[in-house]
């Protein structure tokens, strides 16, 4: 297990999109942090840019590296090797890869500018959102066989949670505004992990005194032990399942 | 050895395995024949664990091999078309497979060195001829002196040289006493190999005899002869 997930990890790490994207990570952040003075105001720039960009680069090359894998792990099949073994392999590989990237490219200049405490926060949501979307990344891939469908799978699940979602949220809030939502809008936020990354660090900023009544809601939740247990937990959930269905599938998959 | 009970397989409407019934035993060599889309390399990657039978039961040394894996320590395998990594080099292949097999016995490197694969090692696999991945699926196969050999169209794509390299290695492991299967459309090419043969046809086993029973039934020296007769028998 160890071995083959130690082949994935280098092979991905290689990888020149991925040298690429430290790169940009990097050059985005140390760029924001030269920029404004107020490190607060840097973060929140590079918060909304990281919740952009994470996102699509894990799912879309996780897609696409699970895709061009398919021989390899053909090779594998056919080796004394358990197929769980496999798929988790692919799965440690990329996330462990991913994170290792977005710790290098942003998590380093985060660490660096900004108070301890809200960047460790930013650094660990940068890696949840990476392992999040490659787990989404390992679901979409196994459903098809078209790598040209799954992609789209991909870039679908990426618009939803980066934009419709919110669209979809706007909506609601205008159509109930008059009655009292916001309880209920933190359950629904629950089903976005990008919201519930954006919220958790929104609230150790300062700024979450501009939000208003939601805000404060949302402080009352969010800002409590409970609160950001409950957040991890359901951040851990969104990794979990959408990789144990994956992992049936690929199990049962004639290759 | 290797025992195949009515394992049954479609693949959507497409009946492509049905209730196949089938004894494989030590020291013998086994050519598994029928017309294209019969079901032969269906039923190799059901022994395989590639595809996953809809019913029925493989066993492998008395024991079923579903959700089972250690047992592909004892088969080698070579594909019809071997797919590999393509930024891998030959020796890139060799050497991840040994790391992930952590074979502690004798290695078996006589093909690789037959087929002249040392030389080519820094070769990348995308840069390959369908002949020398061949060998590299040979190579595979052979290196871990597997008690099985499953060998899915060996020949398809080689030289005549390396064709022969082959079969006298396939020749010299069966004389150990090693199972070997082998899918071949080129009869002519198995009359010195084989013992068994299994014909199917539509995803059924036609018949599994001795090379001898065969020859006496039908009065052909030949195998391939041997087969036409029978299966010109069976469309009257």
């Amino acid at each position: 297990m160890k071995r083959i997930a130690k082949i994935v990890g280098t092979d991905i790490l290689r990888n020149r999109i991925v040298v690429v994207y430290t790169l940009i990570l990097a050059c985005l952040s140390w760029s924001v942090f030269a920029l404004e003075d107020n490190s607060s105001k840097g973060l929140l720039t590079l918060l909304n840019i990281i919740l952009l960009t994470v996102p699509l680069v894990s799912v879309i090359f996780s897609t696409i590296y699970i895709y061009n894998s398919q021989e390899f792990i053909e090779l594998l099949l056919s080796q004394p090797v358990q197929r769980k073994t496999i798929w988790r392999s692919l799965f440690y590989g990329l996330s462990l890869s991913l994170s290792i990237s977005f710790f290098i490219g942003a998590g380093l200049p985060i660490l660096i500018f900004s108070p301890a405490d809200i960047a460790w926060m930013m650094v660990l949501m940068g890696c949840a959102i990476s392992i999040i979307f490659a787990a989404l990344a390992m679901l979409s891939s196994i459903f098809t066989r078209d790598k040209a469908r799954g992609i789209g799978i991909a870039i679908v699940l990426w618009l939803m949670f980066s934009l419709l979602f919110d669209g979809l949220l706007m909506f609601l809030s205008f159509q109930f505004a008059e009655y009292p939502i916001e309880k209920p809008m933190v359950a629904i936020v629950a089903l976005n992990p990008i919201d519930l990354a954006r919220i958790l660090i929104l609230l150790h900023l300062d700024v979450s005194a501009m939000m208003g009544q939601t805000g404060a809601i949302f402080k009352n939740f969010f800002g409590t032990h409970v609160g950001i247990a409950t957040t991890f937990s359901i951040l851990g959930l969104w990794v979990i399942v959408p990789y144990k269905i994956s992992l049936k599938r690929f199990e049962q998959k004639d290759l | 050895m290797i025992e195949i009970e009515n394992i049954n397989k479609s693949f959507g409407k497409l009946k492509v395995l049905d209730n196949v019934n089938l004894s494989c035993k030590k020291g013998e060599c086994i050519a598994l024949i029928g017309p294209n889309a019969c079901g032969k390399t269906t039923l190799i990657k059901s022994i395989l664990g590639m595809v996953v039978p809809d019913s029925g039961v493989i066993k492998f040394n008395g024991h079923s091999i579903h959700k089972s894996f250690e047992y592909r320590a004892s088969i080698g395998y070579m594909p019809q078309i071997g797919r590999y990594p393509d930024n891998m080099s030959i020796r890139g292949i060799v050497e991840m497979v040994k790391l992930i097999r952590n074979h502690k016995g004798d290695l078996d490197e006589e093909l690789f060195e037959k087929f002249k694969l040392k030389e080519l090692g820094n070769k990348f696999m995308r840069t390959l001829s369908g002949g020398t991945t061949q060998k590299v699926s040979a190579t595979l196969a052979f290196l871990f002196n597997p008690e099985v050999l499953i060998l899915d169209e060996p020949t398809a794509g080689l030289d005549p040289l390396a064709s022969e390299i082959l079969k006298e290695k396939v020749i010299r492991e069966k004389e150990k006493g090693k199972l070997v299967l082998i899918t071949s459309h080129l009869l002519s090419e198995l009359d010195e190999l084989i013992t068994q043969i299994i014909f199917m046809q539509d995803g059924k086993v036609v018949f599994h005899k001795n090379t001898g029973e065969l020859q006496v039934e039908s009065g052909e020296e030949k195998i391939s002869k041997a087969i036409a007769h029978i299966l010109r028998q069976q469309q009257t």
